[in-house]
């Protein structure tokens, strides 16, 4: 690719010569031969220098882009075995800018910028060489004029990076504005609080517009003072180079072509700014980038495979913080699950139930304790066969863009039809039958758009369906009513006969799908017993479950 | 209930996604896909919002054009007196007649130089300020018609194109002003005066140079209307990218826990390698685009430089004709090859306009009223008079509804899933408007009620209890931007949030969404109670706003409804009968007809509907 680049480069040269010989032979001195030989070599110059630049254009346009999708995929595949510690840390958009605007900057970068610093260099550097050999005091005069240039370009990249990248904050501050006000319209509009909002995001976009300007204004000096150097050049090269003529210390055709090459370098020297700013922007991309690739997954497959799981679910002095300089969140948790039982996991709001059940699936490990499964540690289980064991359905239901069907065999791919259709008994789904295009009908966002309830009710049929030996349902009913609630509640029952579950719960009628019943105080476990028992002895107990009867009617 | 009902395609073949693609499902593309008729009227529609937003600036656009062409006229003025130079400054001195009209030239040269600069720089600073004005302007122009439009535009819409529109599409706006417009202006420029000035320079060479336009149309024409395709391709290539991956990234959770990481590769890798596809070839384009361009340049020059050679060593021309002619020609191609560059930020940034414009042009269903009411001081008196509804023509939500609510009740709406509870209570909040009858406060139609009237009046708490950025204090204030910090500590005890909020690192200055102070979906909703409460408003609506509590939250929240229900009219909403029993009345809706109707006492004692309910949610608590 460089070959041919620099081939390019070089041909391009020569035409500017051969003018002179053109100018110089048949023109001035009357060897009029020699005009179609020179015409001819111009063309024949010409075309190849056209055939190496598509050449070049051509191989590299491959390469460029093959290296921009493996990129691409890598950071993909990373970012799907990093654990859920580091997407919380990581906001979607800020990984998404690293995958589609980082990977552009650095696409740009490597098709034009990179190509394009090396032969605008090396331009300059060949052409200069050859004003210094065709008359070399103009020579001089050009290499001066470069100098300041150079100096300029390198303090002008500097100052608009730094203005560049507030400009980038502040649009990244505009956008969260807008993120919200387009989420939180409901509410806006709720309380007509629409003067309001618009202040807000008219001060941010004030602010941004201001930067903005002042970017403007960096860059306009800087162009112009690009055009303007090579043009005072000129003015020099001209009046010493008319006088040289006129003292017969160059021809005529030799002042041609310097004037013909000095301005051959204009678009070089203009672009090197912006490819300087672009070479700057495609490193720090390629930092950002790196920071996925570098990090480690601290959550990866251990040794053992898990055949055949029975379900035994043990909890072993478990403790849990989100990170080590934070205090534990769960604190020494020891809960045993004998194969087919049920545990509802019973606590105040932000007592750290669901914490607890996203230690089984390892989307947390613990940091201190073991979870076993089967007497297994689950860190020393394959993710895949953990995962196989363990389903669950979250309070907040996740649905992809695609089918329905898709959706509901996430955890199951090769489910039959009578498979799918009995989950969707189970989770009271059939609903999904009657979408459009039936199961086949895209939900999510990008597709049809489903209630709370019927979101909740195909992430049940999902775990339903991944048959797992360990079922969490965590608060996986709440946004039902009452009726629906109470067929899937029953339904469930026979599903969770042949598991073992966790089930976390808000009210009464849910904990009575489990065996035992936990309640989680301050992050541990303060009493394991059935519902009546709790209920019958347990005063923190009864305040979170026990029926508002007697206050209502009080 | 958000459903929205949506009409499936007749045969197998309308299913738009090929087989490999089965994983997406099938949905209506909606706004992607557009009819002839539909583009020629985003067209117009674009045309007509660029119009718009020049118009207030049309004395500076017209000065930026006599700027523009100054600076070309310095810029082409160069090569023609460097011609001059050659031919009529060296003569005299070969002659040692001195070097006067040398001086002359160079002087001039040196002035056109510096004419350049100044017109180049005010261009430069001129232009580029006005660019970024006009975006602050459609900025404004479209957050504002967002928040003006109706909550259905925004149910259909979703928030994602919302957030696109305004991100996203505006950046490519501002990327065009900031590198195409220059290009477009320098090139068009340059291609008439190079022209002209060719012609005047000599004919002959002039009409020879001029022989390459009709190569260099046909190459434009075929560039514009492959990149037009392969710019669409690699839009369409490039959101399937993002949208595989936003959600993935957001659903990670669901992903990890499913084992769902090899098949989301497989997709991913198919999406991506489309979007490489599609990359490729525009890179192909430009790989045959931009050569071609040079190539005609370089062949019109050696023509040039063959012809002009014979005619100047025939004396037909002079050298510095023959120089100025070869200038010319390199200023003339240079800036073609560079339209190929931004040609893409040039595409998108019409098809940005397009979309923004068509935003532009959506009105809100829910208007303002012309001739608003003046109303007197808020009671709370809802009446709602054979008030009819539905989201699709002919599929009826409330077929007629009758019901009265004197000013201080609180009304608890109850039935099944799509008996038209939430529909009632949006129509109060007059996020719809009925599609007959009327629904009236305190005697005066909602439509007939300005916005701030209405706001005023009617508050609305759902289960998307939605925080913005801000500390907490910043969240509850939202109900009343002008409370005092007393009022907000005062409002957050009566609904119990208080304790909580003062366990937070920073008590009510610690921010909602920071990481290690993150709220709990109870006290997000406790929060958003505090806000209502604030707001004081005569009517409030609370749909579903109790759901995501745990029982002790819920039982707090009610001790303090009964304070906050106590003077004003209210509409509850809730699946849990809990929430129902404090209610002074109860209506049972189905099929968004009223069949039971009485205070909670008496609905169980006369044993309908609603005692069943009850009957069920007692036998729950056992």
């Amino acid at each position: 690719m460089f070959s041919t680049a620099m081939l390019g480069v070089a041909v391009g040269l020569t035409v500017p010569l051969v003018t002179r010989a053109i100018i110089d032979g048949p023109v001035t001195r009357h060897e009029i031969d020699l005009l179609l030989p020179l015409a001819l070599l111009a063309l024949g110059l010409s075309i190849s220098e056209v055939l190496l630049v598509w050449a070049r254009r051509w191989a590299q346009s491959r390469a460029v882009s093959d290296l921009e999708a493996a990129l691409r995929n890598d950071l993909y595949i990373r970012l799907q075995a990093l654990p859920m510690e580091f997407h919380s840390r990581w906001q979607s958009g800020q990984l998404l800018s690293r995958v589609t605007a980082d990977l552009s900057t650095i696409r740009r970068f490597m098709g034009f910028g990179l190509l394009f610093l090396v032969i605008n260099v090396l331009q300059l550097v060949v052409v200069t060489i050859l004003l210094l050999r065709l008359y070399w005091p103009l020579g001089i005069v050009v290499l001066v004029a470069a100098a300041p240039i150079i100096v300029v370009s390198l303090k002008f990249e500097k100052k608009y990076l730094a203005i560049s990248r507030r400009v980038q904050d502040q649009q990244g501050d505009l956008a969260t504005r807008i993120e919200e006000s387009a989420v939180g319209f409901r509410v806006i509009k709720a309380f007509g609080r629409r003067e309001h909002v618009k202040q807000q995001f008219n001060g941010g976009a004030v602010k941004l517009y201001d930067t903005s300007v002042d970017k403007v204004r960096l860059a306009s000096r800087f162009w112009t003072f690009l055009e303007v150097i090579p043009n005072l050049t000129l003015v020099i090269v001209l009046l010493l180079g008319a006088l040289a003529v006129g003292r017969e210390a160059i021809t005529l055709g030799t002042l041609v072509a310097f004037i013909t090459l000095m301005l051959s370098l204009i678009w070089p020297v203009e672009s090197l700014g912006t490819i300087l700013a672009m070479a700057q922007e495609a490193m720090t991309s390629a930092d950002r980038i790196s920071e996925i690739l570098d990090t480690e997954s601290t959550i990866t497959d251990g040794p053992d495979e898990l055949v055949n799981p029975r379900g035994h679910l043990r909890f072993e002095h478990v403790s849990f913080r989100f990170s080590p300089d934070s205090a534990d969140v769960l604190r020494d948790i020891n809960l045993d699950l004998p194969p087919g039982t049920t545990l509802a996991l019973v606590g105040a709001t932000g007592s750290g139930k669901t914490t607890l059940t996203s230690l089984v699936p390892r989307l947390y490990d613990v940091t201190g304790g073991r979870i076993t499964i089967d007497g297994h540690d689950v860190r020393d289980l394959t993710l895949k066969s953990l995962r196989t064991a363990v389903a669950s359905a979250f309070d907040d239901p996740t649905l992809f863009s695609m089918s329905a069907r898709e959706n509901i065999t996430l955890g199951r791919p090769d489910a039959s039809e009578a498979d799918v259709q009995q989950a969707l008994e189970i989770a009271q789904a059939t609903f999904a039958n009657d979408l459009p295009w039936g199961l086949d009908t895209r939900v999510g966002e990008q597709g049809m758009s489903l209630s709370g309830g019927q979101r909740q009710r195909l992430a049940l049929a999902r775990a339903v369906l991944a048959r797992p030996a360990v079922l969490v349902l965590d608060d996986t009913l709440s946004a039902l009513d009452v009726h629906t609630e109470a067929l899937v509640e029953e339904a469930l029952r026979n599903v969770l006969a042949a598991t073992t579950g966790i089930v976390v719960a808000h009210r009464a009628s849910t904990v009575m799908l489990a065996d035992q019943v936990a309640l989680l105080e301050n992050g541990t476990i303060t009493h394991v017993g059935t519902h009546a028992e709790l209920l019958a002895t347990v005063p923190a107990y009864r305040t979170l479950l026990a029926a508002e009867e007697e206050e209502v009617h009080a | 209930m958000t459903t929205t009902q949506q009409t499936p395609p007749q045969s197998s073949t309308d299913q738009p996604a090929a087989q490999q693609d089965s994983w997406r499902g099938y949905a209506e593309e909606g706004n992607d896909e557009l009819s002839r008729a539909t583009t020629v009227r985003l067209k117009e529609q674009s045309r007509k919002l660029l119009g718009e937003l020049l118009r207030p600036y049309h004395k500076l656009i017209w000065l930026l054009v006599v700027i523009v062409v100054v600076e070309n006229a310095a810029r082409l003025a160069v090569p023609y007196l460097v011609h001059l130079g050659i031919d009529k400054g060296i003569p005299p001195i070969l002659a040692g007649e001195g070097s006067k009209t040398l001086l002359t030239v160079v002087a001039a040269v040196f002035a056109s130089a510096l004419i350049q600069a100044a017109a180049r720089w005010l261009f430069l600073m001129r232009s580029g300020r006005l660019g970024q004005t006009i975006l602050l302007g459609l900025r404004r122009r479209v957050f504002d018609h967002f928040q003006r439009l109706s909550p259905s535009f925004h149910d259909k819409y979703t928030s994602g194109r919302v957030i696109s529109r305004l991100t996203s599409d505006v950046d490519v706006i501002d990327e065009m002003l900031e590198t195409g417009f220059d290009g477009l202006v320098t090139a068009l420029l340059t291609l008439i005066g190079t022209s002209v000035l060719l012609l005047t320079l000599d004919v002959k060479l002039g009409l020879l140079a001029l022989l390459s336009f009709p190569a260099l149309f046909l190459l434009t024409a075929w560039f514009r209307r492959r990149s037009a395709i392969v710019y669409r391709r690699t839009r369409e290539a490039v959101v399937l990218v993002i949208v595989h991956f936003v959600e993935s990234m957001t659903g990670i959770r669901a992903v990890q826990a499913f084992r769902r990481e090899p098949r989301n590769e497989e997709i991913f890798w198919g999406v991506n390698d489309k979007y490489r596809e599609a990359n490729l070839e525009s890179f192909r384009i430009n790989a045959i685009f931009m050569p071609s361009i040079k190539g005609v340049g370089n062949i019109t020059i050696v023509a040039i430089l063959a012809y002009g050679g014979w005619q100047a060593y025939h004396g037909h021309v002079t050298v510095g004709v023959l120089t100025a002619f070869l200038l010319y020609l390199r200023q003339f191609f240079e800036p073609l090859q560079d339209i190929s560059q931004f040609y893409n930020t040039f595409l998108s940034a019409s098809a940005a306009l397009e979309k923004l414009s068509g935003v532009l042009n959506e009105k809100p269903d829910v208007a303002e009223p012309v001739q608003p009411a003046q109303p007197t001081k808020a009671r709370g008196h809802l009446q709602l008079r054979n008030v009819q509804f539905s989201y699709v023509d002919g599929v009826a939500v409330l077929p007629g509804l009758e019901l009265d609510v004197p000013a201080g009740q609180t009304l608890a709406l109850v039935g099944t899933t799509g008996a038209g509870k939430t529909t009632i209570a949006k129509l109060v909040a007059r996020f719809y408007d009925p599609t007959g009858g009327h629904v009236m406060l305190d005697g005066i139609d909602l439509r007939k009620l300005t916005e701030d009237d209405l706001r005023e009046r009617v508050v609305m708490v759902t289960q998307e209890n939605f925080l913005f950025t801000g500390t907490v204090a910043d969240n509850i204030r939202f109900g009343k931007p002008d409370a005092t910090m007393d009022e907000i500590v005062e409002a957050a005890k009566v609904i119990g949030a208080h304790d909580f909020i003062m366990a937070l690192p920073d008590g009510y200055e610690t921010p909602v969404a920071k990481r290690g102070s993150r709220l709990s979906a109870g006290q997000r909703q406790l929060v958003a109670f505090a806000r209502a409460f604030l707001a004081d408003p005569a009517v409030l609506i609370l749909d579903e706003a109790t759901s995501s509590l745990d029982i002790p939250s819920e039982r707090l929240i009610q001790r303090a409804l009964r304070t906050i229900l106590d003077d004003r009219t209210a509409i509850v909403i809730a699946h849990r009968l809990s929430t129902v029993e404090t209610a002074d009345r109860v209506i049972v809706l189905e099929h968004g007809r009223i069949i039971e109707d009485g205070t909670p006492a008496d609905l169980i004692t006369t044993g309908g509907n609603y005692a069943g309910l009850h009957q069920a949610w007692e036998d729950s608590l056992a």
